[in-house]
């Protein structure tokens, strides 16, 4: 059976064939009561989880609930210290990713590993390659088996090209192509939209529906509860390590989930007046990049709160980026507190006032390898310098003031920053930002990836600096954060901006639209 | 409440310590081999003559370290030295003054350095393919430069500094100005911005970017310090030989590079310290001449040297393996709120 | 939340065969573009001078590349594994040394003995380098740098001050690379169907499309189950015996081997197998552009004779040839980078 990608109708309601196959009663794969721990860490207490086949079943929890161990677990790369693992009812062991893989279990990474250098049908088949005789390879079967799983899957990729330059979207398709030649009955897919366009996503759908309907199981982790509800059937809440509840979606809203999850009501909305905005901060004016965002016009005042909405790739970081001088752009200019900001200096815009946070905490945001103290003063070494030189005893200081002042947890200040949470670790860039007194701050994706309570913590935080004058670009593609944190909305689409709503008048509708070019009266 | 002086170091300076440690313990096993297979090896003359002829070698190291810290390499090291002692004799023979020759010969090291910087940083090359090309290239130059022939006209007054001291000491020239070079590099590398940025950018080159640090200046800034310094070197060489000839320190670059990895400096780029190159530059002259002084065939101290360099790369992961290999994000949970310090 | 999808769904799944044809035309140009530049070379060079092309100058140039494409072979394998092997010189020099210099003391010895002699050692060597790049997790730079030492601190130690003369050698030994069929000799033949061989072996077999995947992505390489440490073994393995049998034509070539036999030689062949085609981190090339590369730095040397230019401009066109080399390929990666960029996404992705 093979589904075609042309235009899902994604707002239906779970429908009488999404109900699991009255002959699945026997789940593929289930996981009772499995513990794990590292050390004296519990990662996994009582986890419990079952895959039907034909069915896409959600795994939910916050940031260290122990999801991404349970999918270690099934992808055999730990073992659980207790518990039994099940196959098809029966006890089975997995012995490493190898065992996993023999079992049928294909684990699809947030981030695709594949060979950039190699063709797709090669990344497909690498190691179990068809041959010909005198054991050669028979390149022409490979690529015709490829093309057979491209089109069971119902999408269209050429299998002889090489896979660099492939979209993520089309290297996840790759990787599910992979796990239907090993033959998989259980597809793991962990976080897999995080990075993918809005008709990629719905491609992606398309092929989950597809993979349901030839009888795999399917295990979808995910922090876009609006994701849950649409592609699967069935959840499992996780916290702390723990099961806390498994159920048909059907029925369940999603703040029934996020109760689940967090075990409390978290209130996002900041108190606070709004103070009026102050004097102009940050003018961009008609800033252009050849392909990636043109004619973008904005202003930022001091004490508000500048939020850019828009689906994944609209060119809101690029154009971030090209403000704070880190990539190039083609036309236009920026100006910060009266004076136009030289192009592709960072340099410049950090002495124009402007921080950064960018979007990839652990690539762009911080140096793993280094302390605490040294990312949080990596940004302000200029200032912290004494006679030129600058002191570990100055780092520590400045870094310790900024930890207070952030309720950073942490072990010493002196750990290497990897040690921390990601929640904890967002909270260092943007004490190196804070360090510098920024009269801009723009931040990527503040809330990317960090448990909900250090979210609302963020979030406070924004507020509070705006109160204190500081002037906030906030690219989001979090709705809800989007409107609550918000002074002034802005949405981008396919690198222009489409709209601007203020605090009130905007809806999650309103603003969903002009992201997605439904707006009356706009070209599309 | 005073704490243990280890406390206070973060894990990478503690693992440093532990290395320099070691480096440290070698010197000492070096001397005691010398000073037990010859009795001249712990005389002051001899001291005197191991400076001399390792000077040029430790003071490339200086800047190779910063190099291989900010996460490239700098293979053309020993060609600058010999293009710089080929341009020396080139000029010297058609009767410069000595002043303007060191003038061209410096600009000589900081172009050969620009253009290696240049190719790294802005086209984007893998320094080790740009410097394995200029290698060749810069070779090839002295090669053109002097071709088959020798200069060794030299004025004692220059030459002497292979022989003579500083004068009111024993110390010979090229330890001084290995001395004061170490130490310039070593505030430089620990105790400016310059040097933390170094560090950062080898660590994690994105995260540098985004941090506002200027990757490309600096590189480029280290590989024309390297350049500088090995044409530098090239003139100290020449002048100690008395001879300027094209294969001047030809095959050094191996020298310099296993040097700083056994200085404990990581190939991979972000960690390291200039106390464990200052080290291992002891280590590496102390075993040359203990070696000449026990008429060990001189050529075959490579097998010395490669011995420690395997020894070098190797230790570090024994010593990961011995500690039970927990998992990063298992190895203590931070759970205090309260910053300590 | 509800949303209707209206975006345009083509960009994100066309296939672009327009793609395909773009990567393959760009890769057909690099790896036979190394071809093509020698023959432009040849053929310029023969224009100006005719007698490059005499069966002396060819046979001449032949015999010196021999050496030279059977180590690129070797290093070939290597690079496409994201790895380096540097002591290929020394083992070079170790080999011609010591099974050159079993005529001396046997005169008698069977050379397919000698062969296998020098064979052995390289092996030896290579399966060192192997063990301790696979095991050990570390750089093969390193690794390479610190055998690349100790080997010839060990040749140095075997040779003492003595040499390998060409009295001590039979004819049979001496005429090896000589022999040849209507001028070419048989040697370069047999070469050139082992580099062959080789490269067939790495575009058609699994293990050696694994040697690429290693190169390509060494942590996927991994988690797919590729047997990553056995097959650097053998790459390693695999370039020190190819050393180890170069070592003993080139004793049969040069015929006075002291103790600095085949020092160099890492540099040289490395920027071969560089302008051949073979990209530095790995992951992609062959071994007959690395062949071509040896190739065409050899017969520098000729064209430099015939052209009546200093061999002393030798050293710096290598360098110069491998600097464009490599900022070619960069350039060319960077478009096509870009192009494909452009075909597989619609804006802003």
């Amino acid at each position: 059976m093979t589904a075609g990608p042309d235009g899902p109708d994604a707002d239906r309601e779970a429908g009488p064939e999404d109900q699991p196959p009255a002959d699945a009663q026997v789940p593929v794969l289930a996981l009772r009561d499995a513990a794990k721990s590292f050390g004296a860490v519990h990662a996994v207490i009582d986890g419990t989880i079952e895959l039907y086949a034909g069915e896409a079943h959600a795994l939910v929890g916050e940031n260290g609930a122990g999801k991404s161990t349970m999918v270690k677990i099934l992808a055999g790369v730990h073992q659980p210290d207790s518990g039994e693992l099940l196959i098809d009812g029966q006890p089975a062991t997995l012995h490493g990713p190898a065992g996993a893989q023999q079992a049928g279990i294909a684990v699809i990474y947030q981030e695709p590993t594949l060979f950039p250098d190699l063709s797709v049908a090669e990344n497909i088949f690498m190691g179990r390659q068809p041959l010909a005789a005198g054991r050669r390879i028979d390149r022409r079967k490979m690529n015709a088996e490829a093309a057979g799983l491209f089109g069971r899957l119902g999408v269209r990729l050429d299998p002889g090209r090489i896979s660099r330059g492939l979209s993520i979207a089309d290297q996840q398709i790759v990787e599910i192509a992979k796990a239907l030649s090993l033959d998989a009955r259980v597809i793991v897919m962990d976080e897999p939209t995080a990075a993918l366009s809005l008709a990629e996503v719905a491609r992606l759908f398309d092929v989950v529906r597809t993979l349901r309907a030839a009888g795999a199981a399917l295990l979808f982790i995910s922090h876009r509860l609006d994701e849950v509800f649409e592609i699967c059937q069935r959840v499992t809440v996780m916290r702390d390590g723990r099961h806390v509840l498994t159920s048909e979606l059907a029925g369940l809203t999603a703040d029934d989930l996020v109760r689940a999850m967090v075990g409390r009501q978290i209130d996002e909305r900041p108190t606070g007046q709004r103070a009026a905005p102050g004097e102009l901060i940050l003018r961009v004016e008609h800033l252009t990049r050849e392909g990636v965002f043109t004619d973008i016009s904005l202003d930022v005042r001091a004490g508000e709160i500048v939020a850019l909405a828009g689906l994944v790739g609209s060119g809101r970081s690029e154009v971030a980026r090209a403000v704070f001088g880190i990539d190039r752009y083609d036309a236009g200019r920026v100006v910060m507190r009266g004076r136009e900001l030289r192009r592709a200096s960072p340099t410049g815009a950090m002495a124009a006032g402007i921080g950064f946070v960018p979007e990839d905490r652990r690539q762009q945001g911080l140096v793993m390898d280094m302390s605490v103290q040294q990312n949080v003063a990596l940004a302000s070494l200029g200032r912290l310098r004494q006679g030129g030189l600058v002191r570990a005893a100055a780092e520590r200081a400045f870094a310790a003031d900024w930890a207070v002042r952030l309720n950073l947890k942490y072990g010493r200040l002196i750990d290497p920053v990897y040690q921390l949470s990601g929640g904890n670790q967002q909270k260092v860039v943007l004490a190196k930002w804070l360090g510098r007194q920024p009269a801009l701050l723009i931040v990527d994706e503040p809330t990317r990836g960090i448990d909900i309570a250090t979210k609302a913590e963020v979030h406070r935080l924004l507020a509070r600096l705006a109160g204190e004058g500081v002037a906030i670009l906030m690219i989001s593609s979090e709705l809800p954060e989007v409107l609550h944190v918000g002074d002034r909305i802005l949405v981008m689409r396919e690198g222009r901006l489409t709209a601007g709503f203020g605090h009130d008048e905007a809806t999650e509708e309103k603003v969903m639209a002009a992201a997605t070019g439904q707006l009356q009266g706009q070209a599309s | 409440m005073e704490r243990d002086l280890t406390a206070r170091l973060s894990a990478t300076a503690r693992a440093s310590l532990r290395w320099e440690t070691g480096l440290l313990l070698l010197v000492v096993a070096i001397l005691i081999f010398g000073a037990s297979t010859s009795s001249q090896f712990l005389t002051s003359g001899n001291f005197f003559n191991t400076g001399v002829t390792s000077g040029e070698i430790a003071i490339m190291a200086l800047p190779m370290t910063l190099i291989i810290i900010s996460g490239e390499i700098d293979l053309s090291v020993a060609s600058i030295l010999g293009m710089s002692s080929a341009l020396l004799g080139y000029l010297w023979a058609r009767h410069w003054p000595m002043l303007a020759i060191f003038v061209m010969v410096a600009l000589l090291g900081l172009v050969a350095g620009l253009v290696n910087g240049l190719l790294v940083t802005r086209v984007g090359l893998p320094s080790l393919a740009v410097t394995i090309g200029t290698l060749a290239l810069y070779r090839g130059v002295a090669l053109i430069l002097l071709g088959p022939n020798t200069i060794s006209n030299f004025p004692a007054s220059y030459t002497n500094i292979g022989v003579l001291p500083l004068p009111g000491t024993q110390i010979p020239y090229n330890v001084a100005i290995f001395v004061v070079l170490a130490v310039i590099f070593g505030i430089v590398l620990h105790f400016t911005a310059t040097g933390r940025s170094i560090y950062a950018m080898g660590a994690s080159p994105e995260a540098a970017l985004f941090a506002g640090i200027r990757v490309k200046r600096v590189k480029t800034m280290l590989y024309m310090t390297s350049g500088l310094v090995c044409a530098l070197a090239g003139v100290l060489w020449t002048f100690r030989l008395a001879t300027a000839v094209q294969n001047n320190g030809l095959g050094l670059e191996l020298d310099v590079v296993a040097i700083v990895l056994l200085g404990g400096v990581s190939i991979f780029g972000g960690k390291g310290t200039l106390a464990g190159v200052v080290l291992a530059v002891i280590a590496f002259a102390a075993l040359q001449n203990a070696l000449l002084l026990t008429n060990f065939n001189q050529e075959a101290t490579g097998i010395v040297i490669g011995a420690l360099l395997l020894v070098s790369v190797f230790a570090p992961n024994a010593a990961a393996l011995w500690r039970t290999g927990l998992p990063r994000w298992a190895r203590g949970r931070p759970r205090r709120t309260a910053p300590t310090t | 939340m509800t949303s209707t999808v209206t975006e345009r769904t083509g960009s994100a799944a066309a296939p672009g065969a327009g793609s395909r044809r773009l990567t393959e035309r760009v890769f057909r140009i690099r790896e036979s573009g190394i071809i093509v530049v020698f023959l432009v070379f040849v053929g310029v060079t023969t224009a100006i001078h005719p007698e490059f092309l005499n069966q002396q100058n060819i046979q001449f140039l032949l015999v010196n590349t021999v050496v030279y494409a059977l180590l690129a072979l070797g290093e070939t394998m290597v690079v496409i594994s994201r790895n380096v092997d540097l002591s290929i010189g020394s083992v070079l020099g170790l080999s011609a040394y010591v099974s050159a210099g079993l005529f001396g003391p046997h005169p008698g010895i069977p050379i397919p003995v000698v062969f296998l002699v020098g064979l052995g050692i390289g092996l030896a060597c290579g399966m060192a380098n192997g063990l301790m790049v696979a095991l050990g997790r570390v750089p093969s730079l390193v690794v390479t740098l610190a055998t690349l030492y100790i080997i010839r601190g060990i040749d140095i130690l075997i040779v003492g001050g003595n040499e390998v003369t060409a009295q001590t050698l039979p004819n049979s030994f001496a005429s090896i690379p000589r022999a040849g069929l209507l001028g070419v000799p048989y040697l370069a033949i047999a070469v050139a169907v082992v580099v062959g061989i080789g490269a067939y072996y790495l575009r058609s077999f699994r293990s050696g499309r694994e040697l690429y995947a290693i190169g390509s992505n060494p942590e996927a390489a991994r988690l797919a189950g590729i047997p990553t440490g056995r097959r650097i073994f053998t790459a390693f393995t695999v370039s020190g015996g190819i050393a180890g049998v170069a070592g003993v034509l080139w004793a049969a070539q040069y015929q006075t081997i002291d103790s600095t036999a085949g020092t160099g030689y890492e540099l040289t062949v490395i920027s071969a197998v560089v302008v051949g085609g073979v990209a530095i981190f790995g992951g992609s090339g062959s071994a007959v552009g690395a062949a071509v590369g040896a190739l065409l730095l050899s017969s520098i040397t000729s064209a430099l004779n015939v052209l009546g230019i200093s061999q002393l401009w030798l050293e710096a066109i290598s360098g110069f040839l491998l600097l464009v080399a490599i900022t070619l390929d960069r350039v060319i990666s960077l478009r096509l980078q870009a192009a494909l960029r452009r075909r597989s996404a619609g804006v802003g992705t």
